[in-house]
């Protein structure tokens, strides 16, 4: 490991090799071409042989995000599935410079590990990881005050829609009627009763420079929103959705299948705000119906029950809710598609799937 | 140079002297007259650090962590509530080994809502893993917190300056600041060896399991145990090069033939050591011990100060209900190694900011020299205010 002065020149050379240039803090970054280079990063921030689930969508999400922001960061981490399954001493998967403290203060100390880089007038870019419980529950408003104080911080949340590292309990970001064990189905419940908390819109109304959400199914996509934050000087903010195998009850080989189809429906839709205007969604010029995205998964299963008059008034409420969403972001797009969906819904793809719509 | 200051505003100068790269901190009446100084200093340009003025003392206690982890000289302040809302983050500062400097400015804890001083904040994260030095004067607070930065980055333990609220914070002195180059000479550059950087990239803050988690606290006992020795040697220093001294671990004032001492920490052992002037001569002459470093706890040097007395009055700041007073449990413990210990009567005064005159001094000696007097007691409860059946 290189020490003392050799630090600086080890640093420059990692940046050169990653396409960033030795940065200076006045520097604007964001207007600049991006190099072909850049476009196909290869910085492993996150390495393998760590200890996720097969099929781990916050595994998969988050080497997207290191690979795409580059060496010269470092990461504040929450309590959560990614800091276990990632640091189990006295090893770790990371090979970037990472912290973890506690559940719900990643944000804050991110704002602290940033005061720090501008104290010492360093220009490493500051992460900040949580999942969703870390974020639109508990780390809730450590994060705001981390936005609101225009810290030079890009902030990802691992968007699994519920508690699993402690054993799949519902959070405010669990979809409206998903069974966790603590919103179980029943005589008298049909899974989880409230809303998932809209947590773009709040973050759209501190109105930080960039925010933005993403998916694993649509890796190209999530990267490029990282390396856009990555340029930006102030807040910036990622919401990824990442399925979990274990906590939605699918098989591990569909992950991608299953987060492609939560866009596909208009439930997960992906789009970008600049300071709290929509600059930017990924159309989806023939929405697929919910229950394409929710018969997929274990955790609304009890919503396909043909005896239970329920089920079909959850489907209809889950049905609205994505025919909201695109509504409102406008998701079914205007003018020509500049990538050609049309009839991808249709596309039969390998595995367990191949026959199936 | 000398100057009449309010000892919140004392503390501020003292922090600016030890150019903090990061300071961050919450409003909470008494430490909120600190970082307002801090901000002012920022403002007019005497003072460049980055101020993070946070949303809750949650975040507080955090930036600070991440500041100092990353390499930054970090500062923060806090009392009662907020102490009690850090304390999830104290102990993972400490836990961490993250060395930071935060002065506790002593008051109560709720409920009942008081706001006034006592020393039930301090004692609540007595387990953190803190080091925990308590000041009996504003001079003494300044000199400690200068002291502080410097004990922080030697032992990579963060260090908690406590000064009882609102008695100090809040009371005008006139205090020695020394002068910038004394400070520079005495308290080198920040350094934190396992500090985050992208060119050696480290983790921190693991997972870590069975296998290796009583090591972990083992070693940072240990740690505690060797910053006795450096608590001293830097306070020694100090003296060196300012001439003045804050007590290293502890200090006794009084006669090597008393009979009878009295130990206690913060501003009442300044009022114990006036009474004492006073009233020696009508009751009597007592021993008095200033314990200075409350965490680690030096029992050795504790074991030294009480040689000779027959009786030791243990003044607690806080009570443990159901138990009693946790300074005077712990003088107890320590004490009891020895063959010829001094009996220990533990009372607990001036809880919720009850004011505690002079005249406790004669008071706490006339009452022990009772063979039925209490072994615990809050001493100064007037139990005629209660109903019959909480006497």
């Amino acid at each position: 490991m290189p020490q003392g002065s050799d630090n600086s020149k080890r640093l420059s050379e990692l940046r050169m090799k990653h396409g960033r240039p030795p940065a200076s803090p006045s520097e604007p970054t964001a207007e600049r071409t991006e190099t072909l280079r850049e476009a196909q990063p290869r910085f492993r921030g996150l390495e393998s042989g760590h200890r996720a689930c097969q099929g781990c969508g916050e595994a998969l999400a988050a080497r997207l995000v290191m690979e795409s922001a580059g060496p010269d960061v470092m990461v504040a981490n929450a309590t959560g599935c990614l800091e276990v399954f990632t640091t189990p001493w006295p090893q770790s998967a990371w090979r970037v410079p990472w912290i973890h403290s506690l559940f719900e203060n990643s944000a804050a100390v991110a704002s602290g590990m940033e005061s720090a880089m501008k104290a010492k007038g360093k220009n490493t870019k500051v992460l900040s990881f949580g999942g969703d419980g870390g974020t639109y529950d508990i780390g809730f408003q450590a994060l705001s005050g981390m936005l609101e104080r225009h810290h030079n911080v890009l902030y990802v949340t691992y968007d699994n829609e519920a508690y699993m590292n402690t054993g799949i309990q519902r959070s405010s970001s669990t979809p409206h009627a998903a069974t966790t064990t603590t919103s179980p189905a029943g005589k008298e419940r049909m899974g989880k009763r409230h809303l998932k908390k809209d947590l773009l819109s709040i973050i759209a109304a501190h109105h930080i420079p960039y925010a933005a959400s993403a998916s694993v199914a649509y890796p190209a996509d999530l990267q490029r929103k990282v390396r856009y934050a990555m340029g930006v000087e102030g807040p910036t903010f990622l919401v990824i959705h990442s399925p979990c195998p274990l906590g939605w009850r699918h098989d591990s080989a569909l992950t991608i299948e299953v987060a492609r189809r939560a866009v596909q429906c208009g439930l997960f839709p992906l789009v970008e705000l600049d300071r709290g205007a929509l600059t930017n969604i990924m159309p989806i010029r023939e929405p697929r119906p919910v229950s394409d995205y929710l018969e997929l998964q274990g955790r609304f299963s009890h919503l396909f029950n043909k005896k239970d008059y329920r089920a079909q008034e959850e489907l209809d409420h889950l049905q609205a809710l994505a025919d909201h969403n695109i509504e409102i972001y406008g998701l079914r797009g205007e003018g020509v598609d500049p990538v050609d969906t049309t009839g991808m819904s249709h596309v039969k793809r390998g595995g367990p799937l191949a026959g199936r719509n | 140079m000398r100057e009449a200051l309010e000892g919140s505003q004392a503390i501020a100068r003292a922090v600016a002297l030890a150019k903090p790269d990061v300071v961050a901190a919450y409003p909470i009446t008494p430490q909120t007259h600190i970082v307002e100084n801090i901000s002012k200093l920022v403002a007019d340009g005497n003072l460049h650090t980055e101020f993070v003025s946070v949303e809750s003392e949650f975040s507080a206690a955090s930036v600070v962590l991440g500041a100092a982890a990353a390499g930054a000289r970090a500062y923060t302040a806090s009392a009662s509530q907020g102490v009690m809302l850090m304390s999830e983050v104290m102990f993972n500062i400490a836990g961490l080994r993250v060395p930071l400097v935060m002065t506790i400015a002593n008051r109560a804890v709720g409920g009942p809502l008081s706001i006034w001083n006592d020393q039930s904040d301090s004692m609540a994260v007595r387990d953190s893993g803190w080091i925990q030095l308590h000041c009996i004067s504003n001079q003494e607070a300044v000199d400690t917190t200068l002291q502080a930065f410097r004990i922080a980055q030697e032992t990579d333990l963060p260090v908690a300056v406590c000064m009882d609220g609102f008695v100090l914070t809040h009371t005008m002195e006139v205090i020695d600041l020394p002068d910038q180059e004394t400070v520079d000479a005495f308290l080198p550059e920040f350094e934190f060896a396992r500090a985050l950087d992208p060119a050696a990239p480290k983790s921190m803050g693991t997972l870590v399991d069975p296998n290796y988690f009583p090591e972990v606290r083992h070693s940072h006992h240990a740690a505690m145990g060797k910053a006795l020795a450096k608590i001293e040697e830097i306070d020694a220093e100090f003296e060196k090069v300012t001439g003045r001294a804050s007590g290293g671990l502890l200090t006794v004032e009084g006669p090597k033939k008393a009979k009878v001492g009295i130990i206690g920490m913060g501003s009442v052992v300044g009022t114990m050591m006036a009474g004492r002037e006073h009233y020696k001569k009508e009751i009597g002459d007592a021993r008095i011990i200033k314990l200075r470093s409350y965490r680690p706890f030096p029992a050795k040097a504790l074991r030294d100060a009480v040689k000779g007395l027959d009786k030791l009055v243990v003044i607690d700041r806080a009570i443990s209900p159901g138990l009693g007073g946790v300074l005077g449990t712990e003088v107890s413990a320590v004490l009891s190694t020895l063959t010829k210990a001094p009996k220990v009567y533990n009372y607990a005064l001036g809880l919720g900011g009850r004011d505690i005159p002079e005249t406790t001094y004669r008071d706490l000696l006339q009452t022990i020299e009772d063979k039925d007097a209490p072994r615990f007691a809050v001493l100064d409860a007037d139990l005629d205010k209660l109903p019959p059946e909480d006497r």
